[in-house]
Order: C-alpha cells, then sequence, then structure tokens
C-alpha cells in the first residue's frame, strides 16, 4: 500500500463520491482547469467537465448562494472555498440561506450542501489569508461543522459530509495538506459527530482538533518520556461537540485540557467549557485549561505568527501544570 | 438593442388570447388584492405580527409573469411574496395559516410573511434580505441546465423567475447573478418589480443609473422595460423570455414600472410619497384597467364579473377560516425541522 497525501485523500473522497452519484458536483474559484489551490480537485475537471467541476468567478456570496438554490432542488453542491477566509463574504448565505432556510421553510427544503477548503494559520501568508473561523460559524443554526486532521479522517469525513442532508462545512488546514498516510482499499466512511480516541490514557485527557492535534502529539511524544499518561481526542465534530467522547475520558481522569488553533475568545474551548460546566462539572479535579491562539489578527513576521498559535512546549508545559495539582 | 423605451400595447394580445386565459388573469389579480386587504383586516384584528409587506398594486407583475409559467418551473421571491405564491399555485389558507403562524402553514408556522416556501409549488422562498434570494434562484436555474446536461433529463429546461424590487438592484448579489447567469447561459428571468421606493429612499437618490434594465447591456443579456401596470404586457415579455430561457439562450432581465398603493409594510406611516404620486398611480390601477378592457371588448359580462368576485370572496373567507381554526405549533416541536434526522 503506498501513501497518500492528504490533498490526495480528499481528492479520492470527491471522486469516488461523484462517480456514484451523478448530482454531486463542485464548485469553487480555480476548481476546475487549475485543479484546487491546494490541488484538492486536480484532474477532476478534465473528467467530469464544465458543469460537475464548475470554475465561479470571484463571486462568493453569490455562488454560494447559488450552490444553496442547487441543493433545496435536488442537486448536492461541494462547495471549495479558496481559502475559507474568503468565505466571511458568504457569511449572509452560509448564516441565512444555509442555515437556516430549512428550518424557516418548515422542514420544505434540504440542502445537501458541503463547504469545505483551507484555513488555519499558515507560514506568514499575513493575516486575511490566515484566519481561525471555525468559531464564527460556530453559533449558526442549522451547520455542522467538522474539522479533518490526518489523511485518513479527511477522506473518511469528507464521503460521509457529501453523504449528509444537511449542511456540513469541513475546515482543513493550509499545513495539514502534504501529510501522508496509507488509506484503506476499501471504501469507508467516518461519522461526523463523533470524537477520534488517538492516544488511550487515565491521567489527563487533552481534546484538541486539525493541527493542534500534530502539536499535541509532539508533546505527547515528550511527556510519554517523563512518565505522564494523557488521553488524547480529537473533536473531528466542532459542531455539535461530542460532548459524551470527553465524558468517558474525565470519569477516568479527571482533568481537561483544550489546546485549539481559534482565538481565546468565544473560541471552540470556551463552548466546550461551558458544556462541561453544564453536565461534567462533579468530574473535575481542577478548572478546566484552555490553549488557544492570541486574540490578534495572524502578523506577517515569522517570529510573531509563532507566538500567535500554541506549540509543543507550551502543551508540555500547562501538562505538568495540570497534572500537578 | 435601441436606446428608446418601447412599453408594448395590450391591444394585440387581447386578441390572441383566448377568453379563458382572460378571465383566469383577471381572477389571479383579484385573489392577489383580495387576498392582501384581508391580511391588512387580520393584522389590525391582531392575528398576525411582525413585517408584514402587502403587495397591493403591482398584481400585473406577479399575475403576468407567474401564470405564463408550468407547475415544474420555479418562483423564487422576496419579503414581499404572498401574491407569488398565490399566482404560483399555493393555496390561499396555507399561506393564510402561515401567516397566522399555524402548523399548517406553508413552512408549518417557523416562517411567516417573509418566508411563504412550498417546494411541492416550486416556490423557493420568502427571503428577508434584499437580493439574498437571486443567488437561490441562479441555483434554481444552474440545476436546470445540469439536470438536463448532466442527468440527461430530455423534458424542456425549467425556467427559474426571481423577483425584487429597485433597491436590490445595487446590491452586488444583483450584479454578481447577472454576470454568471449569462455565463452559463441559465434560464433565469430576472423580475424588477421598480415601484420607486425602497422604504422610504426614492429610486432615484440611490441609483446613480436609474434606469435599470438599461444595466443588463453590460453583462449581455436583454433588458426589457414593461408597464408594470399591464398584465398583458409584461405576459408578453414574459413569454419572449421563457421562451429564450428554454431553447437554452439564457437568462432576461425584466423591468416592470410599477408602484405600491400601500406603505412598505404595514409598520411603514407612508409619510413620503406625496399624495399626487399615489393618486396618480392609483389612477392606474391595474385590476381596474384589466377589468376595463375585458368590457370594451365584450370578454366579461356582469354575471360572470360577480362570479368571480364571488369565487374569490369565498376563497378567501375559507382561507381565514381556515387559518384561524388550525392549531398552533407545539413547543415540544420546538428543534424539529433544523436538521433533516429531525423529521
Amino acid at each position: 500500500m503506498s501513501k497518500v497525501f492528504m490533498f490526495d485523500a480528499l481528492r479520492e473522497a470527491t471522486n469516488e463520491e461523484m462517480e456514484k452519484d451523478a448530482s454531486v458536483f463542485v464548485l469553487g474559484e480555480d476548481v476546475g482547469h487549475y485543479g484546487g489551490s491546494y490541488k484538492v480537485t486536480k484532474d477532476l475537471h478534465a473528467k467530469y467537465g464544465d458543469l460537475r467541476v464548475l470554475d465561479t468567478p470571484i463571486a462568493e456570496n453569490s455562488f454560494m448562494g447559488m450552490a444553496v438554490g442547487a441543493a433545496i432542488t435536488g442537486l448536492r453542491p461541494i462547495v471549495e472555498g479558496m481559502n475559507m477566509s474568503f468565505l466571511l463574504l458568504a457569511f449572509n448565505q452560509i448564516s441565512n440561506n444555509a442555515g437556516m432556510l430549512r428550518y424557516t421553510s418548515g422542514g420544505n427544503f434540504k440542502i445537501p450542501i458541503v463547504i469545505r477548503g483551507p484555513g488555519g494559520v499558515g507560514k506568514q501568508l499575513g493575516a486575511e489569508h490566515s484566519q481561525r473561523l471555525e468559531a464564527y460559524f460556530q453559533a449558526i443554526p442549522g451547520l455542522k461543522i467538522i474539522a479533518c486532521s490526518t489523511p485518513y479522517n479527511a477522506k473518511g469525513l469528507l464521503k460521509s459530509a457529501i453523504r449528509d442532508d444537511n449542511p456540513v462545512i469541513l475546515f482543513e488546514h493550509v499545513l495539514l495538506y502534504n501529510l501522508k498516510e496509507e488509506l484503506p482499499k476499501l471504501e469507508y466512511f467516518l461519522p461526523l459527530d463523533k470524537a477520534e480516541i488517538v492516544r488511550t490514557g487515565n491521567q489527563v485527557t487533552i481534546v484538541t482538533y486539525s493541527r493542534m492535534r500534530h502539536h499535541v502529539m509532539e508533546a505527547v511524544d515528550t511527556l510519554i518520556q517523563e512518565d505522564y499518561d494523557p488521553e488524547v481526542i480529537d473533536l473531528i465534530s466542532l459542531k455539535p461537540i461530542d460532548i459524551a467522547s470527553i465524558r468517558k475520558s474525565l470519569i477516568k481522569t479527571h482533568k481537561l485540557m483544550i489546546v485549539e488553533e481559534c482565538m481565546k475568545t468565544g473560541g471552540i474551548a470556551a463552548e466546550i467549557i461551558a458544556q462541561v460546566n453544564d453536565s461534567l462539572f462533579d468530574y473535575l479535579d481542577a478548572p478546566v485549561v484552555r490553549l488557544s491562539s492570541q486574540d490578534i489578527p495572524t502578523p506577517y513576521n515569522g517570529t510573531l505568527e509563532k507566538a500567535t498559535v500554541i506549540h509543543p512546549h507550551q502543551i508540555i508545559d500547562s501538562v505538568r501544570k495540570l497534572v500537578a495539582i | 438593442m435601441n436606446d428608446k423605451i418601447v412599453l408594448p400595447s395590450t391591444l394585440s394580445s387581447i386578441n390572441n388570447t383566448s377568453s379563458d386565459t382572460l378571465l383566469m388573469l383577471y381572477k389571479d389579480m383579484l385573489l392577489g388584492r383580495s387576498f392582501e386587504n384581508m391580511c391588512a383586516q387580520m393584522y389590525y384584528r391582531g392575528k398576525m405580527f411582525g413585517f408584514v409587506h402587502l403587495y397591493n398594486g403591482q398584481e400585473a407583475v406577479s399575475t403576468g409573469v407567474i401564470k405564463c409559467l408550468n407547475n415544474t418551473d420555479y418562483v423564487c421571491s422576496t419579503y414581499r411574496d404572498h401574491v407569488h405564491a398565490l399566482s404560483k399555485g399555493v393555496p390561499a389558507n396555507l399561506i393564510m395559516a402561515e401567516l397566522f403562524g399555524k402548523e399548517t402553514g406553508c413552512s408549518h408556522g417557523r416562517g411567516g410573511s417573509m418566508h411563504i416556501f412550498s417546494a411541492k409549488h416550486n416556490f423557493l422562498g420568502g427571503f428577508a434580505f434584499i437580493g439574498e434570494g437571486i443567488p437561490i434562484a441562479t441555483g434554481a436555474a444552474f440545476q436546470s441546465i445540469y439536470r438536463s446536461h448532466v442527468l440527461q433529463d430530455t423534458n424542456e429546461l425549467r425556467v427559474t423567475a426571481c423577483f425584487f424590487g429597485d433597491g436590490t438592484t445595487n446590491n452586488g448579489q444583483f450584479f454578481e447573478c447577472l454576470n454568471m447567469s449569462v455565463l452559463w447561459k441559465l434560464p433565469i428571468i430576472f423580475v424588477v418589480e421598480n415601484n420607486q421606493w425602497a422604504i422610504g429612499m426614492a429610486h432615484h437618490r440611490s441609483s446613480s443609473s436609474p434606469e435599470i434594465h438599461k444595466k443588463a447591456k453590460a453583462f449581455g443579456l436583454p433588458g426589457i422595460e414593461v408597464d408594470g401596470m399591464d398584465v398583458l404586457a409584461i405576459r408578453n415579455v414574459t413569454q419572449q423570455a421563457i421562451k429564450r430561457a428554454r431553447s437554452g439562450e439564457g437568462p432576461t432581465l425584466i423591468e416592470a414600472l410599477t408602484y405600491r398603493f400601500r406603505g412598505h409594510s404595514l409598520a411603514d406611516p407612508d409619510e413620503l410619497r406625496s399624495s399626487q404620486e399615489k393618486d396618480a398611480w392609483l389612477a392606474r390601477d391595474p385590476i381596474k384597467y384589466f377589468k376595463n378592457c375585458l368590457s370594451v371588448n365584450s370578454i366579461i359580462d356582469d354575471n360572470l364579473l360577480n362570479k368571480i368576485h364571488t369565487d374569490v370572496k369565498a376563497d378567501i373567507d375559507q382561507a381565514v377560516s381556515f387559518a384561524l381554526s388550525s392549531p398552533e405549533p407545539q413547543i415540544k416541536d420546538l428543534k424539529r425541522y433544523l436538521f433533516v434526522e429531525d423529521t
């Protein structure tokens, strides 16, 4: 078995679903002739043609709404945000129509749309191309939000997202596309609402997602050598949060840390801590710790950019402190 | 396209149209007007709430356009959607029940006046933000050509009629969708109901270039200006636009010059429009005008007229009874319809 890049895994998922169901199509900027800004749709245009891999003009709000219109009349669009940040321009359509139209219409229509693309803090791409948007969309009712972190989960999640009859936003990360992994030859799907247990442990629960999963695992390499025993949970589903998996873990560890890339204010961790407070407070032996990115736009300078997000050494320090309580 | 404004006359069309069709058009406009008048009554009696935007005066546009469409064609509207829905065939009782917030409403009481939806009638909404429905309509039109080219559907192309007002034509989504619909030759008809007012903003105060139909040229689609108070004139240009759309030639922009006889919504005191302006347009009431055409051409006599009025009144009264006697949604169903699995 050969290893597959994450962008290839996403392409395999897209291709497999497009082959099986002719109503599935892709639209976005440069998805066709150019093959996608991160090669996720490379060569699909040659195979499926103009209508099924649709190169759009630069009009995010309108082509997002167009995707919703196509979805409510029977098609299954996959919208690629060339960078997820660009979808700020589509916030009207994502919130009002993708999120709310089904409910507001009393169930008249279903909206089987997938919105996917690269986001997160990259390598000196500047503030606007380095955005952490997952928390912005979090509160919108009617959306499902997932984040992939490995080629394996990227493929399984995208396939499930395409098959789901509800609007799903899939956050990929600019720095993870070149991850390589062996993938199963047989077809597989991953549930959209289940967290992934990356490492079982008994001492402390570390909840994370996307790129930060890799920083956590790097920290865990060091922590294991120091005889710590963390349990690492990759959220996968940012909305809804798989609180059941967190609960199972907290019953064992009683200590929770969340490592996220989004800004601290109103972030994914903020939501998890609130939910833990609601239903899992009695399991805690210490306050929940959250390690989040800074509440600043991502600076261009490399050193400053590095200081904006969380790195393994900070995770190691925090685990040591949390365990010591 | 030349630069002169050409307003099609009605006389030729009346001779080419069957009397059954003419009566159907008359009844549809009357239904729209009567429905809206009943809404005003019900609102002031505390049966419907919130923002309610009535269509009085613009009936020729709804009837003129929508009655040219098939059941399989789509209509996408705005918050001023009751009459568009009626013309498309959504039963009056389902709309009235929706306005009363009842479970039996077309959107099960979750939408209200600005969010009339009916999948069964291919009525795609009902949108509160202006411009928001235009991409939705564009998507339905895209689906139409996709269905034909990719899914090998051999039926004729389904057309989408997208309605919006003059204020919307300064919004980005309008221009973005004109562009995309020409690019991909989408079977869509953009119908601008230019009633010259966007709440209290006069069209000429917000638009550097007030002749909206002329903007179509910049994107490469035909832009037609039509008398929005003349149902047969609108029908005529719509039929041409439908023909163009179904043949795969793409979109058309129709600018219908019309007027709303009431305020922007039932909450609007309507103090900015002069009484001279209002009187001038009231004198051009599309229903009275059409009725007169029918009389003059001996299409209609008093008996038939009375029957139509009686039938429409009965429909409206029945809609109100239905709405009044319908149940409210239940609290236990608060989260229903959020996700497909919640049904």
